[in-house]
């Protein structure tokens, strides 16, 4: 393979940082054909995510969702799958942890609740991955597809299982009842105030905790278990795994499973935390975010932490810019993300060859001076 | 009886209706992935054909022009596509899904920036849209019991786009499955390296195809905007792109079967408006959203192997690379 010639910071490191770079560039130039100046535009934006406490807990509570759907798609894609699902087993993973916290409100403080929640959403979103993951394995289907099909899928149930069955009685519109105060995770608020610090009100939770947390067991998943092991060498090559032994088929399917319930984890976030309650399409498409934070991070804990904070600061800036600038919506961070997406994923070749040709010149020229 | 008769053609004409983006969409979906590229981004080329073709319309005044627009923008999602996957070798449900992502926002975006209406399009009417034709004779036979109805009402009017969407079934199997270009267009989904070998390129074959997928997803969304509603609504693709990849899928990759499926999942679609809140005998009520998800559903079963067997173009998914 040509990765040879360049060493591993400018493939991790500079690479995809250029590509990130061109995606904001061409951003800049939408901002621009709207008549708006990109760099107002970005200045609200930082102000917005970082500016003052509130804006910081809100960029932290999107941060978590992202967090959890990017090591969803970066498990999967270290086995060669993709999994565009997340949206759908995030959304089913919540109905399980709302199941679950509606279930035992009444008897149980949160503290006592959470592993429950934790394996009612994973057990609702492994499941809900799980078939796609048993038909790609053992019945030749592919993933992307069914994957694709079962977020309709999920949409649907969970739209008629909201309307028809979930619904708070007397009430409209559909969502489910609220869960009992003491079943909710305490906000980052009464954290703080525990050690007698007082800071903003906003929807982040402990379940940022529980994000990291995930990291780690996912990067001791993949690079210090025999899984892991097996994940990542069907990814590299599928044809050398069956032959070293490897029972490709129920790997694929753990893998699936694993990456869904992690999707489902926004459960937490969301239901047993920030809105306390199952509401209609609630995951709001952090399922779609989770694959370019995953494209941007390079499918590692670390590149997905900080890929996470960056489009938490875009989700939160971009609410910020669409309140101080009125021509400006928050539909501008979806074209970011569709243009991060497009440059770190789709594109993340075109720039190579150019670095390559420039870092041999340059690495070159050194050596001749040198001699 | 004649009640359920007229119940029945005004059913299948709203299916009609609704199946046209389908059947042209995956009529799009046939050319790219028969030459071995995935297209995801039916979706994404519709919803920004459906923006063009109404801010042109609007601006403009005519719904040809807004036709012509709708294909231009879609060909050129199409181009960026095949410029990410052909020319870079980049992954194909990636580029896909970031063009779908890309158009849900962009189309938003620019048509607040534009038109001040919360990313709605100013409303149209006279020439600015696509209207009803009557055919000959339509008129004439309209009392005739039965076939008079079917071809007042089932045949004759609708708008130059239904006709049209109807045409690209024959004329996709035509391109195909009897010219060269379609011989080649097979093959390279097959097997590129023997196309190369014999001297043909392999990428011009497959930007050849994503452009014919541009321009028909184009119709698709200049369908929606300016013929089937007055305006462009936002997000207002809302999954027909992806109904139209089950449908293509559901129909293993050919024009016909493709055409069929187009057909069922837009009669399941009529029908869910038809059965709202109506109890049927013995299974009562179904709930909408089940009729929703069935052409879903009725996918991954298909994908499953469970019906028939749906086998994808070989070289589906598979960046071509000359050297080794």
């Amino acid at each position: 393979m040509s990765n040879k010639t360049l060493p591993t910071w400018i493939d991790v490191g500079v690479i995809p940082l250029i590509n990130v770079c061109l995606a904001f560039l061409v951003s800049g130039f939408v901002i621009l054909l709207i008549g708006e100046s990109p760099l107002e535009a970005v200045q609200w934006m930082i102000t917005g995510a970082f500016g003052y406490a509130e804006g910081i807990g809100y960029t932290l509570y999107y941060t978590t969702n992202f967090i959890f759907t990017g090591l969803a798609v970066a498990v999967a894609f270290h086995a060669g799958l993709f999994n565009i699902g997340g949206e759908g087993q995030a959304y089913i993973g919540g109905l399980g942890v709302g199941l679950m916290c509606m279930s035992l409100d009444s008897f149980m403080p949160w503290w006592a609740l959470i592993p429950f929640a934790i394996a009612a959403g994973a057990a609702f979103g492994a499941a809900w991955a799980f078939i796609p993951a048993y038909l790609q394995a053992y019945r030749g289907s592919h993933v992307v597809i069914t994957t694709i099909m079962f977020n309709f899928i999920a949409s649907a149930l969970m739209v008629y299982l909201l309307v028809n069955v979930l619904i708070e009685p007397g009430t409209m519109s559909p969502q489910s009842r609220v869960i009992a105060d003491a079943a909710i995770l305490p906000s980052m608020r009464d954290v703080f105030a525990v050690f007698g610090i007082n800071i903003a009100n906003s929807p982040l939770n402990i379940a940022i905790f529980l994000a990291l947390i995930c990291c780690v067991l996912v990067w001791l998943l993949l690079w210090h278990t025999r899984l892991g092991y097996a994940i990542r060498m069907i990814g590299f090559n599928e044809q050398a795994a069956v032959y070293s032994g490897i029972n490709t088929r129920r790997t694929i399917v753990i893998t699936m499973c694993i990456s869904g319930a992690l999707a489902a984890m926004v459960g937490i976030n969301e239901v047993m935390g920030a809105q306390g309650r199952v509401l209609l399409d609630y995951v709001a498409g952090a399922g779609f975010t989770g694959i370019a934070v995953s494209l941007m991070g390079r499918n590692h804990p670390v590149g997905i932490i900080i890929a996470s904070l960056l489009f938490g600061a875009l989700y939160q800036g971009g609410a910020e810019l669409s309140f101080e600038v009125p021509s400006i919506t928050r539909d501008l961070v979806v074209v970011i993300q569709g243009l991060v997406i497009l440059f770190c994923g789709a594109l993340s070749l075109m720039i190579k060859p150019t670095i390559e040709k420039l870092f041999l010149r340059f690495f070159a020229a050194k050596e001749r001076a040198n001699v | 009886m004649s009640d359920f008769i007229l119940i029945a053609i005004s059913t299948l004409d709203a299916t009609i209706r609704v199946s046209t983006p389908l059947i042209l969409c995956a009529m799009a979906g046939l050319f790219s992935e028969r030459s071995g590229i995935v297209d995801i981004g039916l979706e994404g080329k519709m919803l920004a054909g459906a923006f063009a073709a109404a801010a042109i319309a609007a601006v403009t005044g005519s719904a040809w022009l807004g036709l012509g627009a709708a294909i231009g923008v879609s060909i050129c999602m199409a181009l960026l596509h095949g410029f990410a996957c052909i020319t870079h070798k980049g992954n194909q449900v990636v580029s896909g899904l970031a063009i779908n992502i890309l158009a849900s926002g962009l189309t938003v975006t620019l048509g607040i920036a534009w038109f001040h209406q919360g990313g709605q399009t100013p409303l149209l009417s006279g020439d600015a849209r696509f209207f009803s034709i009557d055919l000959p004779g339509a008129l004439a036979v309209a009392d005739v019991p039965v076939l008079g109805a079917i071809y007042t009402q089932l045949i004759s009017g609708h708008n130059a786009l239904v006709y049209i969407a109807f045409m690209t079934v024959p004329v996709t199997w035509w391109l195909v499955y009897q010219t060269r270009f379609g011989l080649r267009l097979r093959a390279v989904g097959e097997n590129p390296q023997a196309v190369d070998t014999a001297g043909i390129s392999v990428f011009w074959l497959r930007y050849r195809a994503v452009i014919c997928a541009g321009l028909l997803c184009g119709i698709a969304g200049a369908y929606l905007s300016i013929a089937q509603n007055a305006s462009f609504i936002r997000e207002m693709s809302a999954g027909k792109g992806y109904i139209a990849l089950a449908a293509l899928i559901f129909g293993k990759w050919r024009p016909k079967t493709a055409l069929l499926a187009c057909l069922l999942f837009g009669f399941l679609e009529a029908l869910t408006v038809r059965l709202e809140g109506v109890a049927l005998p013995l299974i009562g009520e179904v709930p909408a959203q089940l009729m929703q998800a069935t052409p879903y559903i009725l996918t991954v079963v298909l994908l499953a192997g469970f019906i028939g067997k749906a086998i994808a173009p070989k070289a589906i998914g598979i960046p071509y690379s000359k050297e080794r």
